[in-house]
């Protein structure tokens, strides 16, 4: 009976390997999500992850909810998980290296006593009768749903809309920073520039002396070492400022070399050149 | 094969996704693991709704979804301001509440 | 007539108030007022004395409620006086001798800068002492109690700069808060027993109340008379408290304070009566105390420690005769009012002999002073004929009549205490014998002698000597003393007080005269004697002319060494006031230094170390908690999951069972 039953219930063959290729995609991608240093390829192999469950929720005869994991799943929320990441800087790699004593091992043995039990729980429920969906998706999966959410499920429905709201309202007013103070205006900023004495003029643009003008490579001096006044203080503070000085200085160097052979002159001794900021120092 | 085996897989992932939330310092990371878990319950859910033979389980996981985004949204906008008072995504950093 | 019972209080507290706040202004005529209200005192009483006698026996109890003092619920104590027959007796023994002191200390105290305060103290003596002995409730005569305490404490340490007075004062005051303990006990007892603490309610209830509770407040009070009346074991502070100026030895310390327990046992007689096992107690402790004190005076050099001894055991008299139950208290009240007369006459003698002396208190260094200072010698000598009981003379009478009633106790324990009251007086000639020997008679070894040797203070300070030199006698101290008569208002009350000591005790018993007085009050009954009456007189006789006998052949046949001999081993330890002092140092002291220091270190190791030992155990736990709280939000995630991993066992294996 058991066996018979059983049978009944196994799924065709296609689905199965399906199961077995797209199952071991959707580990693979879970793994290289906890592992990869970079949060952004965390964030592609999520998104991996998540569009084989869509194909696994179709499989299951949950057509909806398959779209909407890709359309609103992966669509949009691993895209506002995107521009977080942006925000926080793409390029920052984080170290793997442990910091807390013993977090590893702890994590890895409740992660793996936790996934025994589980798996122990699951192979001793008594999960005989695997019905299908066929029956219930008879007038259609979308409409199956509907008249399930606005029947029975319709206050929970109501309930999860206004939680939505509150969500809403909740990061603007976490993100929002109320101004304490009244706004400068420009002139009042360029008066306290030149009451300073720092900076009156612009500052100066990345690039200028260089043969590259991205604005996080720094503008490079006469003597060809970096300002650092020239990059943006949000790449200064994350520490993403390319620095191709030793390249401009080789060339540099090399140039004055062409110049010394053509124009048969000894070269300027490097060290009575001083940059005019470090002889104030 | 055996449906319950979309259970077994739903299991694995979510035991992947606790660990990674336990490992990463990263807190954008650790809310992506956060998802990861969410949706192996999904997946979980959307089995039993196939072993059952009904549509509840497809409901359920909807719900979860609805949330998991209200969660995201929210989560994301406390990642942002930490971002912004500390300039780290680093949960470790945010250890202000010991001796 | 019942108003005036206040003012007898009043004209002495009046008196002290005045003194004492009053300040330097009334440093000239302080002690006339002092003397004059003390006197106007004793005028009132001598109205309400003649008021009593004009009234039948039976109607001689006149009170006074002034006001309610507390009343809480149950608990009323009332500002009530009564005179009776036995407050009468006291009042005109303590206004009258007190009177003759305030009189012999203006005198006495002449030249000390500080008389006025010392009259200020008296006056508040008599009026607590009055208080006391007028008092209708326990409580009240508690609150008097307390201030003759106070007085006592003031005036034994009058000269305050002295530390062996200053010492004597914390002594006296020290032993007699235990007394006043058992007081204070007693009067608890009374209250949960009778519910009440007025002399009425109490003494008539005493049939239907149970011996044990009785035999309690009976002990309690017992304690606090020993305590007031230097009583064994108590007894220690009244030798110290010879410290004092003389007229406060003799007012205080003989004739009235001490006899205060006396006063309380004969008040409490109905108490007593209904308690068998605490009258034995009291006879007792009377009839050790009576041999106690005779043996430590026998040994003193020092006349005033001489007599101070004396005192102790002629008080041990009156509570043997107190503790004899209704056949002993008109006995000991009579004598406790003849020892007034002579010992205060005896006192005031001293007193006198010092003056003249240089304020030296030495016996041996006094000797052949008849000569010199008759009306001393001879007041002196009645007093002292008075004491050791010379027949017709006032302790005679009364003194017989205790050693009657003792043997008349019946049984074992009357032999015992009629024999110790026996030897008692023959150890009573003896000593008397002794001082008025070594003072009167004899040699003059105070000749060609400094009187005070310098490796040998003398008792009396210099400050006191400019009281005592009163007829510019102002001598060097170390000179040879001139020894002279002291003035009129010194002699003139030691002849009053010397009059009464050889006709009061006729006075009082030929006819019955004061047992009939005071019958009505404390009830009387003749005992059943095994002896006649003038077999125990005969035998009284025998020990008296022994004792004396005894006396003469050791002081008044051979010359007294100037220097004490060692003594025998009896002699010296009287001279240790027979080791009490010791006694109480090692037994009350050390053992009170041993139990705190035990009690110390039990505090500082078992309950500081249970107190400490479980805040650091607390502590410790707490450390290696807290590394459990790092702050990092991963940590407690693992927790968590940890947990929600038990749960999920502890499900399945639910499951499985």
């Amino acid at each position: 009976m058991t066996a018979q039953h059983l049978a009944a219930y196994t799924t065709s063959t296609g689905e199965a390997f399906q199961f077995w290729v797209l199952g071991t995609v959707a580990v693979v991608g879970a793994l290289c999500t906890v592992f990869m240093r970079r949060a952004v390829h965390s964030a592609l192999c999520l998104a991996g992850t998540m569009i084989v469950l869509a194909v696994f929720y179709l499989a299951n005869g949950a057509y909806f909810l398959g779209i909407v994991q890709i359309v609103v799943y992966t669509g949009a929320i691993m895209m506002l998980f995107l521009f977080v990441v942006m925000l926080v800087g793409v390029t920052a790699a984080d170290s793997l290296k442990e910091t807390i004593k013993g977090q590893r091992w702890l994590a890895l043995l409740c992660g793996i006593g936790f996934g025994v039990l589980l798996f122990a729980g699951i192979g001793n429920a008594s999960l005989t009768e695997f019905n299908g969906t066929g029956q219930a998706n008879a007038n259609g999966n979308v409409e199956g749903l509907a008249s399930l959410i606005f029947t029975k499920y319709v206050f929970a429905f109501e309930i999860t809309g206004a939680l939505l709201i509150t969500a809403a309202v909740g990061a603007m007013v976490l993100t929002h920073r109320e101004r304490t103070e009244r706004a400068r205006t420009q002139r009042e900023l360029s008066e306290q520039r030149v009451r300073e004495g720092k900076h009156v003029p612009p500052l100066p643009a990345p690039g200028v002396y260089a043969r590259h003008n991205a604005v996080d490579i720094a503008g490079l001096l006469p003597d060809g070492t970096p300002s650092e006044l020239t990059v943006s203080k949000t790449l200064r503070e994350r520490g993403q400022i390319r620095d191709v000085s030793a390249e401009a200085l080789n060339d540099l160097r090399a140039l004055e070399q062409r110049a010394e052979e053509r124009l048969e002159r000894t070269a300027i001794e490097p060290a009575t050149f001083k940059r005019p900021e470090e002889a104030s120092k | 094969m055996n449906p319950v085996n979309y259970l077994y897989l739903a299991a694995l992932l979510f035991t992947i996704g606790a660990t990674g939330v336990l490992i990463r310092r990263n807190a954008i990371v650790v809310f992506m693991c956060i998802e990861l878990m969410l949706n192996a319950c999904n997946l979980a859910f959307v089995a039993f709704s196939r072993m059952h033979g009904n549509l509840d389980g497809q409901i359920i996981a909807f719900f979860t979804m609805v949330v998991a985004a209200a969660e995201v949204v929210v989560g994301l906008a406390i990642i942002v301001s930490l971002f912004r008072t500390r300039h780290s995504a680093s949960v470790d950093d945010a250890s202000l509440m010991k001796l | 007539m019942e108003n005036l019972i206040a003012l007898l209080i009043a004209a002495p507290l009046l008196g002290a108030a005045v003194l004492l706040v009053g300040g330097r202004r009334l440093d000239a005529v302080g002690h006339w007022i002092g003397t004059f209200l003390s006197a106007a005192s004793f005028v009132f009483g001598l109205i309400l004395f003649a008021d009593l006698l004009g009234k039948d026996a039976e109607h001689r109890t006149l009170t006074q409620h002034l006001w309610t003092w507390i009343s809480v619920g149950g608990f009323q104590a009332d500002v009530t006086f009564r005179l009776d027959q036995l407050s009468m007796t006291f009042v005109l023994l303590i206004t009258g001798v007190g009177s003759l002191i305030h009189l012999y200390s203006v005198g006495y105290m002449e030249h000390d800068e500080r008389r006025r305060r010392f009259f200020g103290y008296l006056n508040l003596f008599l009026a607590a002492m009055l208080l006391l002995v007028l008092a209708d409730n326990y409580l009240l005569l508690y609150v008097g109690w307390e201030g003759v305490g106070l007085a006592s404490y003031l005036l034994i340490g009058f000269w305050q700069h002295k530390p062996s007075a200053a010492t004597a004062a914390k002594k006296a005051f020290l032993v007699n808060r235990v007394g006043d303990m058992g007081l204070s006990i007693a009067i608890m007892l009374m209250f949960t027993t009778f519910g009440s603490f007025a002399f009425g309610p109490v003494l008539s209830h005493t049939g239907d109340t149970s011996e044990g509770k009785l035999t309690a407040i009976g002990l309690m009070l017992l304690l606090a008379a020993c305590g007031k009346s230097a009583q064994v074991p108590l007894q220690s502070w009244l030798g110290d408290a010879m410290e004092g100026p003389t007229p406060v030895s003799a007012l205080i310390h003989a004739a009235t304070m001490v006899t205060a327990g006396v006063y309380l046992i004969v008040r409490s007689g109905a108490i007593f009566n209904a308690a068998p096992d605490a009258q034995l107690a009291v006879t007792v402790v009377g009839a050790v105390t009576l041999l106690f004190g005779a043996i430590v005076g026998c040994a003193k050099d020092d006349i005033k420690k001489a007599l101070a001894g004396s005192t102790m055991s002629q008080i041990g008299y009156m509570v043997l005769a107190a503790g004899l139950g209704p056949i002993g208290y008109v006995f000991a009240i009579m004598h406790l009012v003849t020892h007034g007369f002579f010992k205060a006459g005896l006192f005031l003698g001293a007193g006198s002999v010092m003056h003249g002396m240089n304020d030296e208190v030495d016996m041996r260094k006094y000797g052949g002073l008849r000569k010199y200072m008759p009306v001393t010698f001879i007041t002196f000598g009645l007093g002292y004929l008075a004491i050791i009981g010379f027949p017709g003379l006032s302790g005679f009478f009364s003194k017989d009549k205790i050693i009657e009633a003792a043997f008349a106790k019946g049984g074992t324990e009357g032999w015992i205490l009629g024999g110790a009251a026996l030897l008692g007086a023959a150890i009573t000639a003896f000593y008397m014998t002794r001082v008025m020997l070594m003072t009167f008679f004899g040699e003059e070894r105070w000749r060609d002698r400094p009187t005070r040797s310098p490796e040998e203070p003398s008792a009396e300070p210099a400050a006191a000597h400019q009281g005592g030199a009163a007829s510019g006698h102002a001598a060097a101290a170390t000179g040879e003393p001139h020894p002279h008569e002291s003035p009129k208002i010194m002699t003139i009350p030691m002849v009053v007080l010397a009059v009464g000591s050889v006709f009061g005790g006729a006075f009082f018993s030929l006819g019955d005269r004061f047992l009939h007085w005071l019958e009505p009050v404390t009830g009387h009954s003749e005992g059943d004697s095994p002896l006649s009456a003038a077999t125990v007189t005969g035998a009284t006789m025998v020990c008296l002319v022994v004792g004396v006998a005894i006396a003469w052949a050791q002081y008044g046949r051979k010359p007294v060494p100037a220097l004490a001999p060692r003594g025998s081993l009896l002699t010296r330890a009287a001279r240790r006031d027979l080791y009490q002092d010791d006694f109480n140092h090692v037994v009350l002291v050390r053992g009170g230094e041993h139990l705190t220091r035990s009690l110390v270190y039990v505090d500082h190791t078992l309950v500081d170390g249970v107190v400490n030992g479980t805040a650091a155990g607390f502590g410790g736990l707490s450390g290696r908690l807290r590394r459990l709280q790092n702050g990092f939000v991963r940590s407690y995630a693992v927790s968590m999951f940890g947990g929600a991993a038990l749960l999920v066992a502890a499900t399945l294996l639910m499951r499985a069972v």
